[in-house]
């Protein structure tokens, strides 16, 4: 059962993460990087990190993932990427794609060397992520905080108009 | 018959590339910061699957740090994008080179 949610699952992240990649309109790309994000969740869940996995449901695919489709609305029809020989010359569009394949081939190779027991399911229900992260890891979890509420001011700095500005 | 932790790594790697490769090909900034999402996610899941590696859960609990610095930098990059838009009608990397030398 493990095994062949694990595979049509990665499978699946995999797929849409090219769909992300590849489609020329940004709203098909976006909704494509949502079920990646399921996909991933399905993968957190069967390595037993079940809170993360919600949290990358509620978080990402909820509220980030519409953010990100909000912008691209916004922008409407002038958002659409052109298509990828417009973009480059060619000659030139050989290189990213050795480049990736490049850095596929050596992590395969590195993590294949590797000594790879089997994955343990460690349970990182809401109560056990919960207690650690208001014992040990209280420093960083309140400076996360401050990081959001900066961000928040950042966001709503840059994005008001100034004044006199129409 | 238990799955063998590199093949969860492997998957992390594909993605990890996947999204270098959308970094590199795309000239609109959103998709752009969607490929790095994909470079972020990729990356929480070799946590996770640390985290299964060792049995502890302090993996789980940096990529939820690294989900939160996430959500973060796009409000900022989004904010900018909103920004470029507004100034220069294009979310094109090819129109927007002022700083280019």
């Amino acid at each position: 059962m493990g095994v062949v949610l694990f595979y049509s699952f990665s499978g699946l992240a995999i797929l849409t993460a090219l769909f992300v990649i590849l489609l020329p309109e940004p709203t098909r790309a976006l909704l494509s990087l949502v079920l990646t994000m399921f996909s991933l969740s399905v993968l957190y869940v069967l390595l037993g990190a079940h809170f993360v996995a919600m949290a990358n449901l509620i978080v990402y695919a909820g509220a980030v993932l519409v953010l990100f489709l909000f912008v691209i609305m916004l922008q409407g029809i002038g958002a659409k990427d052109s298509s990828v020989l417009q973009r480059f010359h060619p000659l030139f569009l050989f290189f990213a794609p050795i480049a990736a394949m490049v850095l596929l081939a050596g992590m395969t190779y590195i993590i294949s060397g590797l000594i790879s027991p089997p994955a343990r399911e460690v349970s990182g229900t809401v109560e056990a992520v919960g207690k650690l992260l208001f014992t040990d890891y209280i420093l960083p979890f309140e400076l996360t905080s401050f990081l959001l509420l900066v961000s928040v001011f950042a966001a709503v700095a840059l994005a008001k108009k100034e004044k006199g500005e129409a | 018959m238990t799955i063998p932790l590199s093949h969860y790594l492997i998957v992390s790697g594909i993605l990890f590339t996947i999204g270098l490769f959308g970094l590199m090909i795309r000239r609109n900034i959103l998709l752009i910061l969607l490929s790095i999402e994909l470079m972020l996610n990729a990356a929480n899941l070799n946590f996770i699957a640390g985290s299964a590696l060792h049995g502890e859960i302090n993996g789980q609990l940096t990529a939820f740090f690294v989900m939160v610095i996430a959500a973060a930098e796009v409000t900022i990059g989004l904010a900018i994008a909103v920004l470029l838009f507004r100034k220069m009608d294009s979310v094109d990397t090819n129109d927007i080179r002022h700083l280019k030398g």
